[in-house]
Order: C-alpha cells, then structure tokens, then sequence
C-alpha cells in the first residue's frame, strides 16, 4: 500500500530540491507589493461606519450633513448597492454581508461608506452620518442561539435536513448527516463506552496583512480591482454579479498576499470599494483597520460538541457517533457539515454516525480558516479517543493504530478510500525518539490524529519560452505559501532546464481563463498539474520546431533532459538542439512557443497527519508551555521540502495558539472586546519551540509525481494533541478551548476539591 | 484648529507651555501609549509638548545618596545604566517589560506611571521601591511618592501644568534586593493580568524591612502592608511565605474581563509576590 514502483521509482532531476523562492528578495528587502502598497492617481480614502450593536433594526441614515463637508466625493448605504442576485441566497448574504440592509447582524456590520479626499476628511463625514438604531435582543452562543427561547435572526431561514419541515423559523439552517452502520447495534455491542461533551471558542486566521484594496469603476463600466486575494478569478466573479458589471469588463489583479489562511476567500470591503468608486467616478482605497479585520471579515467558527465512542476490551471501535455544533455567524454556513464529514475520517469504522447543525448567531459571517472546522472536531474526537484508551488500559498511539483507516476503508464521509498516509504515520509516531524522550515534573506528552480532504477545482495555466530560452510561466493560483518555487521546479523537470531559468507570475483576470481560488491545499496541487500539462505541450511544439528546423518528420524527434534529438541512424550527423536553440529560431519557425492547459484536477488526494506534542504545566498559574512538537504527514511527493515542511510548521503554530490562547470575547451587549492583537493572542516566535517535521510520501495515484495538498492539515491536531498532553501532565481533562491558564488553574483546582 | 507641537527646553517652560493652553494639552516623551491612541483618534490634542529636548529630565545620576532617573529616559537607556540595573534590578527590569525592543528605545517609566493602567509593569516596582515622583509647575517643585501619582484608571492627581521631571529612587542600604514579576499569558509583547513587586532589605540574614505591591488587581497599584510585615523578621521560611500570598490574595480588589478572572488574580497575585519575594531576598544576600 502506497508504495506503487510506478511512482518510487521515479528519478528526478530537480524536484525534492530546496532552491530559495523566487519572491524572497523582495519580500525581506520590502519591495513586493502588497494589497494597501498600490496606488491610482486621483485615489481617494474609502472608510466605513459599522454597526456598534450586536443585533439592530436600522431606522434611519441621514447622509446629508457628511455630503455637505468639503472634500467628500461619494457616500453610499444599501441603497447604492441594489439586489441584483436574483433568488441567489448565497449571493444575497454576501451583499447584505458587505452593507447592511435595514438591519445591524452584529458588532461591526457595515452601514454605510465615505470616499473622501484624505483620511481625515472621510473620518469626519463618517462621525457627520447619524444612524438611527432601535436595539433588538442578541445572541452570540452557539448553544444559546438553539434555545426556544432564542432571539430568531432570519425570518427565513427553516431548519432543512429534518422531516418534518419546521413550521417556524429558527437559528438552526441545516442539520446534515454522515456515517454508514447502525450505531445503536455497535453500541450494545461495546464493553466501554465513552461519552463526553466539548467546546470551542471562535477564532481568527491572524493573518498579518489586513484586508487593502483599490477599486477603479470608469464610467464606460469597465473596472480594475487590485486587492489581497487568495482567489482574484472568483473575486471578479462575486463583485461582477453584485454590481451588475460584465464579468470581463471588471479586471482582478492580485497583490502579494500577507497570509490568508482561508479568510482572504471571501470579499469584505471590495465590492463596497467598486460601488464608491462607481458613484465618485475616482479610484478608491480601502484598507481595513486590524479592529475592522477582527470584527467584520471572517473568523473561525465557535463550537460545541458531543462525542460517544464505544469499543470492545481488545480496543475495537464498535460504534462512533458526533453531534457537532458550529456558528456561521449572522448567515447560514457549512461550517458543521464539514465538522460532521472530518470528524471521524481517520478510523475504519463499522457504525458510525455524525451530525452537524449549522447555526447563526450575531457575529461575523465565518469564513473558511484551514481545513476548516476540522480542528475543533479533532479536538472533540481525538480527546475521547484517549479517554477511551485509558478506560481500555491501552496506549492511545495503540489503540489509534488498531482502528486507523486504510486503503479500501469506508470513510466514515461516504467514499472509500485508495492508498492513505494514517497508518503509515501513526507507526512513524511510533518510530519516532520524540516518543522515548523523558519527561520531567509537571510536563505531559499527547499525540493526536487530523484529516482534510484537499481540492482540485479548475485551472488554466500558460507557459511560454523567450527566443534566450528562459521560460516564463503563468498560473492563477495566487502565492501563499512558496507554490511559485515549487510550480517553477515542476517546468524545470518536465523541460529539462535549471530552476534559475523559469520565472512564475501570478496572472491577472486579463491573463487567464478561470481558477479557483487558492484554497483546500490546491495550489501546488493543481497549477502544479497544469504546469506538467502546459510543459508537455511546449515540449510537442518544440519537436515540431526541431524537425522543421531539421526538416525531418517530428516522429523521428524525440526530447531528452532539456533536448530536442533525431533518433535513428540517418539523422545521426544532426546535433541536438537545446530548448534554447529551438527558442531562438522560433520567430523564423511559426513563432513563439508556448503550451496551455485548461482542466480540472480532481482527486487531489485526501491528507493524514500524527502530532506528538510534549507540555510543561506551571501548576501555580496554569500556564503551559509547549516544549517539543513534532508534526508527521502525508506530503505524497514534496515538489520544495523546505515549503511542504513550512506549511506543516505553520499549521502546527496556529494550532498551538488556538489550543492556548486564542479567543473571541464577547460581552453580555454582544460587542467584541478584543479586536487587536494585544488581547487576541497568538503566539509570539518565544512562545513556541522549534516544531520538528517528518515528511512522508505515500504517493497520490492521481497525481503525476503522486503530489497531495499539503497546506490545511496541519492545523488540526494541535488542538487535540496539546489537550491530551495537558491530561498526561496534570491529570486534568480539558473540554473547552482554548485551554487558557485560568482554565487550566480552575480545573486543578477542582481537581484538588 | 491645526495642533501645535512645543519643544521646550527647560521644564518650567514645560510646565508654562501645558497650563497656558486651554484645550487638549499632552505631554509627548516616547509616544508609545500616546502616539497610538492619536492613530486610534481616541484623543485629538490641541498641544503636544515634546519633553526629550529638556536637560534636566533626560539624564541618569546615581549616586549613595539616591537614584534621579529623569522623565524623558527611556527603557533601553536604564536597562544599560549597570549601577542602577545593579541597586534595582526589580526597577529596572520591570521597565524592560514594556513593549517590545522597538518599544524599549521609546518607552519612559514616567509615561508608563502617567498613563494610569492598572498593569502598568513599571509601577509596581517603583512604589516597592519607595519612589517618588519629582513634579514642576510654575510655581515650584514638589515631590511626591509614586503611589501618590495614579488615582485611577487613566487618572493622575496631577493639576493642569504640573509635569513630572524625574523618578528618584532612596540611597540604597546595603543587603537590599527587589524584584518584580507579572504573569501574561504569552512569554513577551504582553499586559500583565496581574503582577506584584517586593523590595527588601536584610540584617542578620532576616528580612529587616518590606514593601510589597500589587499591579492589575485594582483599580490602581496596591501597597500591602500586610504582607510586608508577614515577611519582616523572617528568613523567608516557607510559613512566612505562605502568609505573604494570604495577605496578598486578600488585599486583591480586582474584576474579571477579557484578561483574567477575579478568581485567577487573586489567586496568582499570592504565587507571585512569593516568588518576587524569593527573588528580592536572593539579591539581598539572604540564603
């Protein structure tokens, strides 16, 4: 399993090397240009008012004072923004997300936006807008938003998933279900069984970069947009259609991203950013405030969730089951469904059932934040999955190895599964010193188990040689984790050339056909594709360039290790042609050459990880430090190690500070009392050891070079792994996350009680 | 009305500059809290004197008979003064807490005291140490002990065009130690949820005389006497200790927000005046 000849026996000449990243230089020297870096003649500032109440109905904006002050070019409300999304609720939340419309959903809904000539001309006209609010009841709490009692968002939103259909309208959207068997039978089968309940607080990306970016509507109705993006194909696309434009009327160019994470997938300001420029006839700059970024883009889901795990006395799972509760903010997600689907991935199960209630409530609309929701069901999962070890007296790495999942196990989401990492990289825990080391007072080690399933979605990718042979490639996945290193190794290998002689760009909307956005690990995954595609094309070109060149039939050319030769005895005086020559000639040979690939590379490969993490407790004020972590993972094939093993450090980082520290705070009034990162905290370089890696390579039979998303699954079991290891170190089992010291300090102390 | 900015170079003209202004008068030393709260537009101010062109409040002197740190020093600038770093490590440590290095090369023990936070870092330790606070206005000088300056959150009983020139720290007695602690969540770039600070001195390898002082657990620093004289005549053996926390915890008056519980402050506040107190008697000399 996994080790098909087909793809271990393959030799390559430069990919698994580690060259530096082509926008390295710029990006340490601050020359790359990032989303609030770019600027038009004429710009004005965008800013917005926001909503300074949790839940409202908005009675009445009065403009006309701001208008009146000198320097204001365009102030806009709903109004200038109508509905154009014909029956499209998802679109219809995306525009009453950006603007409110006759209703407040949470602390920080836009109101309404100035366009002014200077920062300081558009904070005064927004201080000139009085809004007239009448206050209505709030709920923040994913399990209080389910509650009879409930303040009811949307008046049209029925419970769907459920027979019968509701007759009222309530807080919870959908109710979804996975899992095959029967869990009762399993149950009754079981000789322990474990059940406990868990839950999470809302998290942030964090991303440093906040959002930015410059709209420019002429009025001939054409528009550029230069935003931070991790998808500018599908950002032309959502702004288009809620402004009424011509899709390739409105061009997208993506900046330098400074992270995303799964938070720059959606628009914020961007489409409230056109329509100013639209009324003001000038370009506008919006660029959120860090307060504006915590309080109205897109944070994780909070959560709330119940696991029952059943097993025989020789650890076999007989029965699993999850009912998982997740926040979507003030509009409807898949945030539980995506729960429910991940939450039992990596067992081989007989019964098993999860089900995820999609809720809202009067916080920001969530948006995805890697392998989203998977982190909080692993949390849920992978902590009774040790309790129920104990109980078993087995060793919870044991008993997971006895019940991980494996090439032809049903995956508890529906499909089977081909050749998978889980088993490989739980006997690498195994193997691992990590898991010998010693461990001193009041320190703890806990290991835990994540899955996503990584995504293809279409591409389109060019690729095209210069007459000096050096080779420019365009792709339309955007940047976000070293992708142009690894996509620009992948044309070195298929044309037999130097890394140094490829340059990678990100396309404009202009430039390309559509790509989705960069997100579910897609981006080496799939332009990676379309590069070996694209690169083959050129190749078949530049046979036939070589044969014209040569005039003999392209059969008898054959491309070796960067080469155009003529195979057989009568071509034997013909020198081979290097990529170089053939470029060279090409303005006299049917000139230039390039090769294209448009597709969409499905099956990128579903993604196993095994975290060994080692905590050292402060019994006096609960504090923990994480003192060793290791993290090991299905990479399929690393195309750069330096940037699989980066994405792998990376998750496990953000999964550290979310298991700590990281937390929305709401007040009773429903306002969020930490939007900065002084209050929110992630985790600064000194609050985390050097995380170790091991890459694995069990290979993608789907893929080429058998390559699988990397970028998501890192993040799910820290969350786990640091609870389990806090348990080891203390004795106390922690259900609610972040495990924060005056959590950690109240649990020992009931434990002492 | 545009804002004006003064650089005067005496305190007096400090001072006259401050008091002859009718709106929104600050003064401007490392702009660290200031700076910030401008950006934010939580303040609009109409004047800004800049202090660090006057003489007299950016200079160090140390001498037997006492410590004058002037007003305009910043954090970096104490912690690489060694005489002082050696006589008050707890001072001067606490004010290498503030902020980050950027921080540090800005950041002044005045401003942190005038801006009024409960958890300010450097407060604590400067009233265990028994500073006081040398205020100018027009019509003279007075001194004032540290404890005397913050009366609230955000608030000083400082009168409009008094400004503080300098923190002056007593001639130091030989077997003395100090120290200050804090607890944030995070190892650095943090705000103390709550935070203590012990100064002693030592005869015949007892604690002769105290001061312990909490941070973040009221509404301003909090002197506790009582946990003073819990260690006074003590070796620091584990019973002393103990009352220290007791004493400690019952002096905290705190609240609970986005930072910490009243439950946790409390109880953290005794952890760490005992170990603060271990730290202060180990620099003094005592076994």
């Amino acid at each position: 399993m996994g080790n098909d000849p087909s793809y271990t026996n393959q030799k390559f000449k430069v990919i698994g090397s580690r060259v530096k990243r082509p926008d390295g230089i710029d990006k340490v020297t601050g020359r790359a240009k990032y989303g609030a870096d770019h600027n038009a003649p004429g710009q004005l500032v965008g800013l917005f008012l926001r909503s300074p109440h949790a839940h409202a109905r908005i009675k009445k904006i009065s403009t006309a004072r701001a208008e009146k002050l000198s320097g204001v070019k365009a102030i806009i409300t709903c109004d200038d923004l109508p509905d154009l999304t014909n029956g499209d609720t998802e679109a219809r939340d995306i525009l009453e997300n950006c603007m409110a419309r006759g209703r407040a959903l949470y602390d920080g809904h836009a109101i309404a936006a100035v366009a002014a000539i200077d920062e300081k001309t558009a904070k005064k006209a927004l201080q000139l807008i009085k809004v007239t609010y009448e206050a209505l009841p709030h709920v923040t709490d994913v399990d209080d938003a389910l509650k009879p009692d409930a303040p009811v968002l949307h008046d049209y939103i029925y419970t769907t998933g459920v027979e019968p259909k509701p007759k009222t309208p309530s807080n919870l959207c959908n109710v979804s279900e996975f899992g095959h068997g029967d869990i009762e039978a399993g149950f009754a089968e079981a000789d322990v069984i474990v059940e406990k309940s868990y839950k999470t607080e809302q998290v942030h990306q964090g991303y440093i970069e906040p959002h930015a970016c410059v709209a420019s509507v002429s009025p001939d109705g054409t528009g550029e947009l230069w935003v931070t993006t991790q998808g500018h194909f599908s950002f032309r696309s959502v702004c288009a259609n809620l402004l009424g434009m011509d899709v390739a009327k409105l061009k997208v160019t993506a900046s330098e991203i400074g992270g995303g994470f799964g938070g720059k997938t959606h628009v914020w300001t961007e489409p409230v950013a056109l329509a100013l420029s639209r009324k003001a006839n000038r370009p506008v700059k919006v660029v959120m405030t860090r307060e504006e970024v915590f309080r109205a883009s897109g944070p994780a889901s909070s959560t709330s969730i119940d696991v029952k795990i059943g097993a025989k006395n020789d650890g076999t799972i007989t029965a699993a089951f999850a009912a998982l509760r997740y926040q979507g903010g003030a509009f409807p997600g898949i945030w539980a469904m995506l729960g429910a689907m991940t939450s039992f991935a990596c067992y081989n199960l007989a019964n098993v059932k999860a089900l995820g209630y999609d809720v809202v409530v009067n916080r920001p609309k969530v948006a995805a934040y890697r392998a989203p929701s998977a982190p909080m069901a692993a949390f849920a999962v992978e902590s009774t999955m040790d309790l129920l070890a104990k109980k078993l007296r087995m060793k919870p790495l044991d008993f997971r190895i006895k019940n991980a999942a494996k090439e032809g196990t049903r995956a508890s989401y529906g499909p089977v599964y081909g050749p998978i990492g889980i088993g490989p990289t739980l006997e690498a825990v195994k193997k691992h010193p990590h898991m010998r080391a010693r461990l001193k007072k009041n320190q703890g080690r806990g290991m835990a188990c994540g899955f996503w399933f990584n995504f293809g979605g279409q591409t389109c990718t060019d690729l095209n040689i210069a007459t000096d042979g050096s080779v420019t490639l365009t792709v339309g996945t955007i940047d976000v984790g070293g992708s142009r290193a690894s996509l620009s190794l992948i044309a070195a290998e298929e044309l037999g050339i130097p890394y140094e002689q490829v340059r990678a760009h990100i396309g404009d909307t202009g430039s390309l056909g559509h790509n989705d956005m960069t997100d579910g690990s897609r981006g080496t995954f799939s332009s990676g594709m379309a590069t070996i595609f694209a690169a083959r094309q050129a190749v078949e070109v530049m046979r036939a360039r070589a044969a014209t060149m040569w005039d003999i039939p392209v059969e008898d050319v054959v491309w070796e290790s960067g080469q155009a030769k003529a195979t057989g005895k009568k071509h034997r005086k013909l020198k081979a042609l290097s990529l170089a020559d053939i470029a060279a000639a090409s303005p006299n040979t049917g000139g230039p050459i390039a090769g294209h690939n448009e597709s969409v590379p499905d099956n990128a490969g579903v993604s196993f990880a095994s975290h060994i993490c080692d905590v050292e407790v402060d019994p006096e004020t609960g504090a923990t430090r994480v003192i060793r972590y290791t993290v090991i993972q299905d990479a399929g094939k690393a195309i750069h190690p330096t940037y699989v093993e980066g994405q792998f450090q990376g998750g496990a980082a953000q999964g550290i500070g979310w298991a700590l520290n990281e937390e929305y705070i709401y007040g009773d009034d429903g306002r969020l009392q930490n939007p900065g990162f002084l209050d929110y905290r992630i985790p600064v370089c000194s609050d985390l050891p050097f995380i170790d890696t091991q890459i694995l390579e069990i290979p993608n039979p789907h893929h080429p070079y058998g390559v699988r998303g990397v970028g998501e699954t890192s993040i799910v079991p820290p969350l786990a792994a640091i609870g389990n290891a806090l348990s080891n170190a203390m004795g106390v089992r922690m259900d609610h996350v972040p495990m924060s010291p005056p959590r950690i300090l109240k649990a020992l102390a009931q434990l002492d009680g | 009305m545009p804002m004006r900015y003064e650089t005067p170079s005496t305190t007096r003209e400090a001072a006259a500059l401050l008091e002859n202004e009718a709106g929104a008068a600050f003064v401007l030393a490392g702009g660290t809290d200031l700076l910030v709260r401008m950006k934010l537009g939580h303040i609009e101010p109409a004047l800004l004197v800049d202090i660090k062109h006057i003489p007299a409040m950016s200079s160090i002197t140390h001498s037997a008979k006492g410590t004058r740190i002037g007003a305009a020093v910043s954090g970096a600038e104490l912690g690489e003064h060694k005489a002082v770093a050696k006589a008050w490590p707890g001072v001067v440590e606490a004010t290498n807490l503030i902020g980050s290095d950027q921080v540090q090369s800005r950041c002044t023990m005045v401003g942190n005291l005038c801006n009024a936070s409960p958890a300010a870092d450097s407060v604590p330790a400067m009233i265990a140490a028994g500073a006081k606070a040398v205020v100018v206005s027009r019509l003279g000088r007075r001194t004032v002990p540290v404890e005397k300056i913050v009366t609230g959150p955000g608030q000083t009983s400082l009168n409009k065009g008094e400004v503080i020139e300098a923190i002056v720290l007593p001639a130091r007695p030989s077997r003395s130690g100090d120290a200050y602690l804090r607890f944030i969540p995070r190892t650095e770039m943090d705000i103390a949820v709550v935070s203590a600070g012990v100064n002693l001195t030592l005869e015949r390898g007892r604690v002769k005389t105290a001061r312990v002082v909490l941070g973040a657990v009221a509404p301003t620093a909090v002197v506790v006497p009582a946990a003073a004289r819990a260690i006074i005549g003590s070796r620091l053996d584990e019973g002393a200790l103990e009352k220290l926390a007791a004493a400690c915890s019952a002096a905290c008056n705190p609240i609970d927000d986005k930072r910490g519980t009243v439950e946790y402050r409390t109880k953290v506040a005794g952890v760490l005046a005992k170990r603060a107190a271990k730290i202060a008697f180990q620099r003094a000399g005592g076994a």
